[in-house]
Formats: C-alpha cells, structure tokens, sequence
C-alpha cells in the first residue's frame, strides 16, 4: 500500500536516523579506536613499574598509578583490547556454535531436532560461570585465546534455541520450498535461502552475545581465573580489589575498568535495541 | 442515509513523503445496506475500512467528512472518536484467529471489554447470539487457543456485534478461509443485518463474486478513488466503467477465489499514490482511453444509484 | 501436562548427570596423578593431614580400578553426600563447609531475584511507549544491565560504605559478635546484608525493565491489543493485557537468568566478603582447595536445577496455554 525506499536502502535511512543505534556508536567506536592504538598511546608493556606508586590522576597519568607504580591508563587502554578481543572470540565462536545448531535442529526437525534441542537444555541449564570455573581452576586459563573458546562453548544455547525457532517459521516459506523442489542441497538452502532472511537477527544474536561474553570474562578475571598473562578490565578490578583499592580510597585504580566494561557493554546492549527498530518497522517511533 | 461519505482524503506518511491512499472519495450506505467494497490491494478499501474506525499512527485524515446517523463521525481525532466504536461503528477485522487475547477466557475477556465501554454483559442475549452462529455456550469459559479457526472467527463476529452498532466494517475476513466456510460466514454476515444485530455493513473483499452474494450495492475503488458504485446485479451485469468489466471478465464463473491474481491479467499496474498522475488513474491501462482522460472524470450517476467515474460511461 | 513435567524432569536429570561427569572427568584431565598434584598444590604444613588425605582420596579415585568402576564408585559417594574433605578448613567435610555458607548466597539470591524481577517488569511496563520516560530513565536501565555485578558492589561499597560510612563492607555480621537469635544480632546481619542485595537488585532491575519495555512494546502492537483497541477499549485494559501476555517470556527469562544471576551473586559476596558460596570459591581457588571447589559447583548446579524446576511449575499455573496441552512447549 505504501511506498517506502525498499530493502537496504530503507534500513539505512533509519540506521542514520535512529538516535539509539548512534548513541552506541558513538561510545563503542572511541573506546574501540582506544584499544586498536593501544601500543602508540600505552608504550610496551602495561604491568611495567614506571612511577610513583599510589598517586592519584595528574597531567602526565591521567588515570593515576596502582599500588605499584604501574600506570592505570596504560592498563586500561591494554585492558579494553583483551576486552574486544574476548567478546569477538567468544562472542564469535557461541553465535557460530548456536547458529550450527540452530540451523540444524529447526531446519532438519524429527529426531534430530529432538536431540539437538536436548543438548541446547542440557547447556542451557547449566549455569555456565560454575562450569567455567572448574574447568578453568583445573586447567589453568593462561591466554585470552583459551578464555575465549571456553567462553564460546558455554554460552551459545539461547542463541541455538531463538535461531532454531527462526528457521522453524523461515523453512516452510515458499522460497525454501522452491529450492527444495529444485534440488538444492541443505547446506546450499541454508546458507543461501534462509540465513540471508534472518541476516539482521543473526547480527542482534551476535552482538548480544559479544557483551555475554564479555562480562563472563571480566567476572572470571575478578575470581583470579582469567588468563595469566597480561592485563585485563576484569583483572584489573580483581588487583583493585585484592590489594584493598577500596580501603585505601585509591578509587581511580577501580572506576575505569569496570566504567570501560559498562561502556562497551552498555552500548551493545542499546545499539542492538537500535537494531532491532531499524529491521522492524513496527517498532519505528513516528 | 446511516452513513455519508463526502470527499475523504486520507494520507499514509512515508519516508518520500505522503502517499494518497484514498484521494477524494464520497459515497453513502443506507439504513439496511449491505455496501461490498471491491479492488486490487492498494486501492484504498482497507484504508477506508480503517479510516472509519481507527487510524493508525502512519494514517492522517487530509480532508473530508464522514457522518453517522445525522452526527458528525471525528475519524481524524483517536479521542473523540473513542465513545462511537463498537458502539456505533464496530469492526471484524482480517485477523480474527489472533483477535483475543491468548490468555484470558473469552467470557472473561468479554466482560472485561465491556466494561471498559461501561457496559454490562446481557449473558441471555450473548447465548442467544452463540446459538444463531452454532457456538456452545462453554466457549466463553475457554481459552481462544482451543478454538478451531472457523470458531474464532464466529466468536468475534459475536463479539463486535454485541452492542448492535449502525455500522459494520468486516475487512477482508474470508481471505483466510475456504470456500464453504466463507459462504458460511457470508451467510451469517446477512443474518446478523436481517436480525438487526448491524444496521448497515461495508464488506471488503478483493473477491468480487463473494461479494455479489451478500451485498446490495458493491463499490469498486481504483487507486485511492471511486470507480463505480451500483447494486450488486447491475455492477456484474451492466458494468459499466471499463475497469470495472475488465474485473467481471477476468472472472471465469462466480465462486473463484483470489480475483486478485486474476486481475493480473489486466496488464499494467496502478499508479504510485506518492504523486498520482492528473487525470484518470485507470487511462494507461484502459483500452478505451482518450485525449479527455487526461482530465480527472466525476463520479456521475448514470441511473440512479448507479455512479461512475469515466467519460466513457 | 505430563509430558511437558516429564520432558523438563528429563532434561534436568540429564544435566545433574553431565554436571557430575564434568566433575569427574576434570580433575582427569590435569597431567600426572590428580591426588598427587591436588595435595602438592594444597596448602596443608601437617604431614598427618596429608597422609589422611592421600588414603581418602586415593580410595575416592581408585586410579587402579577401571575407568567405569572409578566412575561408579564417584556416583557411589556422592549419593552418601560425601564430597571429600575440604583442604581449606580441614578436616571438616566440604558438606558441611557449604551448608554453612549456601543460608548467606540465598538470602541474598532469593530476595534480589524476586523483588527485581517484580519491580523491573512492573517499570518496564510503566515506561513503555510514555516518551519521556522511555527516553530518559530507560537509559539507566542499559547502563545497570551492562554493569559487571562485581564493579557496581565495589562503587557502592566504596561510595555508601567507606566514603559516607554508612554501611559495613565486609563480612556477613561484625567480627566482635557471636551469631545468636538477639535483635542486636539480626540488625547486625541485615546492615551487612543491604549493600550486597542492593548491588545484585539493581543490576537485575535494570535487564528486566528493559526486557519488559521491549516485551510490551510488541505485545501492544499485536493483534489483539489492535483489535481493543478499534473497539474503543480502555488503554488501561489494553496495558493489562499486554502486560499479562508479556510477563510470561519474562518467566522463561528468569530460568534463563538463574545462571547469570547466580554468577552476579557469586562475584558480589567476593567483593563483601560475604560468606555465601561465591566467598567459598574464592577461598577454594586461592588455597587451591578443589574438593571444595567441586563440591560448591555440584551444589550450584542442583541449585539451579532445582530453582528451575520451580519456575516450571510456577509457568504452568501462569500461562493457561501449556495447561490446555496444545502449544505446550514453554521455552
């Protein structure tokens, strides 16, 4: 009845104008352009000893020093690069496993589905920041890498279950029934067919569950479970908090780790809001 | 006259600008008027069926009036429009199978309506009404996820009706359904007007032959405007607006379905409503235009009753 | 009815079965005889404790048995609630190290979990499609639900405990007095236990208006809140509806939040050093006590477990449709 500029061009123009998708931008694309330069800004090496211990923001630290003289900018600049790279990662590696699954068990059904979605319960319940701690306990977490893949292995079930429902309702239109018809193999239709008309959910899962990720990890960090090496927010927080930040009043050694996490996370959170008004016409403010 | 329509604009907003969807159309029902509305999707039936009611938040009212019993029907103001409906113009809409709410009991959530209306529910009168459209009485202690389609679909023909209004707008409800059942529905449609349920009734429907079954009058609209309107057997058999005998003729037998795809066959498609051509809208489709259709044709009465919209009529 | 109990029981026990085999099979994994590395890496000085330790646990493991007899005799144990002796507070049993401690992590679950939920969904509803409020308090609800459980502890530990005072921010009650059923006790306890539950009820607050606000935004743009309201309905009666209808994802939410929530609990008594199972984990991480370790995860899980089950039982009674045993598949 109506007409509208059609497809990309129409998700464009609201993508433009929408002001929660803009706002997330404006807070993640700093903090990520931050973390890229991390090695012009922060020099080499963040847990060096460099200045007075303790001492509080000034002109040349802006965020001050830990208790041991190290720099809290510098760590916090290397910090958000652990942070992006955990929830890219991690992240990743959950929307692929829930989109593997989820794939599989809404467009096969029968048995399949049946057991495929048993499997998504069974790791869906189990909550996932109990089994992480076990395992990283026993095993010893020594690389961002390695935190990342048992991050991405817990945390991908709802992604299953909600891509799953998506290709239950996509596998009977009439396009897939077309392909079907015309000999198309699974993968092919999947990959071809149904995935393309749910492109802008897979991204929302995706986003969603980059800041899942991330905050696993900065809580994992805080235990003292997080990699061994190097720096992280959540490890950051973890020495903040070990070596008595709070009592001491050293309050610049905590706030910008846990503020950088928020920050991230938060504008994922909106910008995936944004998203999802951009894609659904329904929700558009008029 | 229950219902007078006079030079109804009303205007989707849209990221280009404002799409005309119904462009100046006037037309009336009658006391006891079953009035079927016909024409391709996007010709502005369902936008008037909605303009009637409630707009929604894309829809503004660009001029005209449109009055009710004598009063002024305020179709552009959500608010002062809230007191007619259901009272005085109520609506079975497209999508009867999700109308009710999914968690309450149909009698329960009839009462709640009603009471919302500050009205009360005259249970004898809404039994008697469950037993004309063969419903048992023990539907209103159910949940509308253990209704059958066809049920849900009598269920709020019931339940739009129950305070009687003096104008019924049932927007495209057969579409989902098939041939018996549609004939069933039509069926009951005219029962609930004999009865006095509705006094009057606008039937939108893109299936012209179901709408020659129960209506008195059928209106065809082309692109936001009135191409004819006159009782239903003259309009199947003196049509006489080309687009209108184009939409008879492409009907191999009365009782087909999906005229829609049929009207395929014409070849062309409507003009866009974002700027619409001066002019008649039909002419770069019609096999019988001519240096006149460049200018806008009147609606004319060539007998009465009988109105349309072409230089050639 | 039955079959949606049967299939949830069903997945539950397979769960408790995959949560005891990971347990098991773990400590498998680490190079070199478990017991030999697990009492090496302990922190025990007397040699007798050692010793007691190696015999339990050498008969707990039974490395010379067969995989599937090591295995049978892990089950065996469990079923007679022995889950070893914990290095930490040796030699008392990890069981009752933990039930000491699981009365803490709930009073602080329960209560955040309940009074979030309701208040955020009751907020979230509120503020749905009213433009000022979405626009402005909304915001808040993003920030709190991306703030990491553990940094917003800190700052309110930081800001209502140390700077103004107000609240003590560390232990369950005051180190100088003994638990008794006083009055002056059970103050004590409620001053230690605000700022935890603060913590954890804002966090969660803040996903669960957000969750309800978009929730409700659909609901009132469905059908049948289109239908009300062309019938000229009450926009109350419509926000009813649609909020009835939008709490019910909100259910399923929460079994599906049971895991973050509990880790948010977790992280939090680390920070308050509030001594409920989180304060457990990280005492048994850093005096590299894994029996208690594991013992704490196997009671997180039939925790959960548990809880989920409930809320199963709580969406039947909720959502009139899985009772009428057609479209039964609740999440």
């Amino acid at each position: 009845m109506t007409a509208v500029p059609t497809g990309r061009n129409e998700a464009l123009y609201f993508a433009l104008r929408n002001g929660k998708l803009l706002a997330g931008l404006v807070v993640l694309v700093p903090l990520l352009v931050l973390a890229a330069a991390a090695p012009l800004i922060a020099g080499g090496d963040p847990n060096a000893y460099v200045a007075t211990p303790a001492s509080p923001p000034s002109a040349e630290r802006w965020f001050g020093t830990t208790m041991f003289g190290q720099d809290i900018f510098a760590q916090f600049v290397y910090g958000l690069r652990v942070t992006f790279v955990v929830g890219v990662l991690g992240g990743g590696l959950a929307a692929i496993i829930g989109m593997a699954i989820g794939f599989t068990a809404g467009y096969r059904g029968g048995l399949v589905d049946e057991v495929l979605n048993m499997l998504t319960n069974i790791v869906l319940v189990l909550p996932a920041l109990a089994v992480l701690l076990i395992v990283n306990a026993y095993l010893g977490v020594r690389s961002v890498g390695v935190q990342a893949l048992f991050i991405g292995l817990t945390s991908w079930p709802w992604a299953a279950r909600a891509i799953r429902a998506q290709t239950f309702s996509l596998r009977s239109r009439d396009f897939v029934d077309l392909a079907k018809l015309s000999g198309v193999r699974t993968w092919k239709i999947i990959t071809r067919e149904i995935a393309p008309n749910m492109s802008s959910y897979l991204f929302m899962t995706f986003i969603l569950l980059f800041g899942g990720s991330i905050l696993i990890a900065a809580s994992l960090d805080f235990i003292g479970l997080g990699p061994s090496e190097g720096v992280s927010l959540g490890l950051m927080l973890n020495n903040a908090a070990r070596w008595s930040a709070l009592h001491l009043g050293m309050w610049w050694w905590f706030i910008p780790p846990g503020a950088g996490i928020t920050a991230i996370v938060g504008a994922l959170y909106v910008m995936n809001v944004g998203l999802d008004e951009v894609f659904n016409p329904k929700l558009r403010e008029l | 006259m229950t219902l007078r329509v006079d030079d109804l604009r009303v205007h989707y907003r849209t990221l280009r600008g404002e799409v005309k969807a119904l462009d100046g159309v006037s037309f009336g029902v009658g006391d006891g008027e079953i009035l079927g509305l016909a024409g391709e999707s996007g010709c502005g039936k369902t936008t008037l069926g909605k303009s009637l009611i409630r707009m929604d938040g894309r829809m503004r009212l660009a001029g005209g009036t449109v009055s009710l019993d004598g009063a002024e029907l305020p179709i552009g103001d959500d608010r002062r429009m809230n007191p007619f409906r259901f009272k005085r113009v109520s609506l079975i809409p497209q999508y009867s199978m999700s109308a009710m709410n999914p968690t309450r009991r149909i009698g329960r959530m009839i009462t709640e309506l009603l009471a919302s209306r500050g009205e009360s529910v005259d249970t004898a009168e809404l039994e008697r009404r469950l037993d004309l459209v063969e419903l048992p009485r023990d539907i209103l202690g159910r949940y509308p996820i253990e209704l059958s389609g066809g049920m849900k679909q009598r269920m709020v023909m019931v339940i739009s009706t129950l305070l009687d209004p003096s104008l019924l707008i049932a927007d495209e409800i057969t579409s989902a359904l098939d041939v018996s059942t549609q004939k069933a529905v039509a069926r009951t449609l005219v029962e609930f007007r004999d009865r006095g349920f509705v006094r009057s009734m606008i039937f939108i429907t893109h299936d012209i032959s179901l709408t020659y079954q129960i209506a008195d009058t059928i209106m065809v609209m082309y692109a936001g405007r009135l191409a004819e309107k006159a009782p239903a057997s003259v309009i199947v058999s003196e049509p006489r607006h080309p687009y209108t005998r184009m939409l008879i003729s492409s009907l191999p037998e009365v009782g087909v379905r999906h005229a829609e795809r049929r009207l395929s066959g014409i070849p062309g498609r409507p003009p866009a409503l974002l700027d619409p051509p001066q002019g008649c809208r039909f002419r770069d489709r019609c096999p019988l235009a001519f240096d006149r259709c460049a200018e806008d044709p009147p609606p004319i009465e060539v007998a009465p009753g009988h109105h349309v919209a072409c230089w050639k009529a | 009815m039955r079959r949606y109990f049967g299939r949830k029981l069903l997945v539950y026990g397979l769960t408790f079965l995959v949560a005891v085999t990971i347990n098991w099979m773990i400590p498998r994994f680490m190079p070199g005889d478990p017991v030999q590395s697990m009492l090496a890496r302990a922190n025990v000085s007397q040699p007798a404790a050692v010793e007691a330790m190696r015999a339990h646990y050498t008969s707990l493991f039974g490395l010379d048995l067969p995989l599937w007899e090591q295995y049978g005799n892990f089950w065996a144990a469990l079923f007679r609630g022995d889950l070893g002796t914990s290095i930490w507070l040796f030699p008392t049993p990890v069981t009752d190290v933990i039930i000491r401690a699981v009365p803490y992590t709930l009073a602080l679950l329960i209560p955040s979990i309940l009074l979030s939920w309701w208040a955020g969904n009751r907020f979230g509803a509120f503020a749905a499609r009213r433009r000022w409020l979405d626009n402005t308090v909304l915001p808040i609800g993003y920030v709190l639900t991306a703030t990491p459980y553990m940094w917003l502890a800190i700052l309110l530990a930081w800001g209502l405990g140390i700077v103004a005072g107000i609240f003590p921010v560390s232990g369950g009650y005051s180190f100088a007095m003994r638990p008794n059923w006083s009055w002056e006790f059970v103050g004590n306890l409620a001053l230690h236990w605000f700022l935890p539950f603060v913590s954890l009820f804002l966090v969660a607050f803040g996903g669960w208006a957000i969750g309800m606000r978009n929730m409700i935004i659909y609901e009132l743009e469905a059908d049948y809140s289109t239908y009300l309201s062309s019938l000229g309905a009450s926009r109350r009666l419509i926000r009813r509806y649609a909020f009835r209808n939008a709490v019910l994802p909100q259910i399923t939410g929460l079994a599906l939040q049971l895991g973050v929530l509990v880790a948010g609990a977790l992280v939090t008594e680390i920070v308050f050093s509030y001594p409920g199972l989180g304060h457990l984990i990280l005492q048994a991480i850093q005096n590299q006590d894994f029996f208690l370790l594991q013992g704490t995860f196997l009671f997180i899980v039939v925790g959960v477990l548990v809880a989920n089950f409930i809320i199963d039982i709580v969406y039947v009674l909720v959502d009139p449709r899985t009772r009428t045993g057609i479209g039964g598949e609740a999440a």
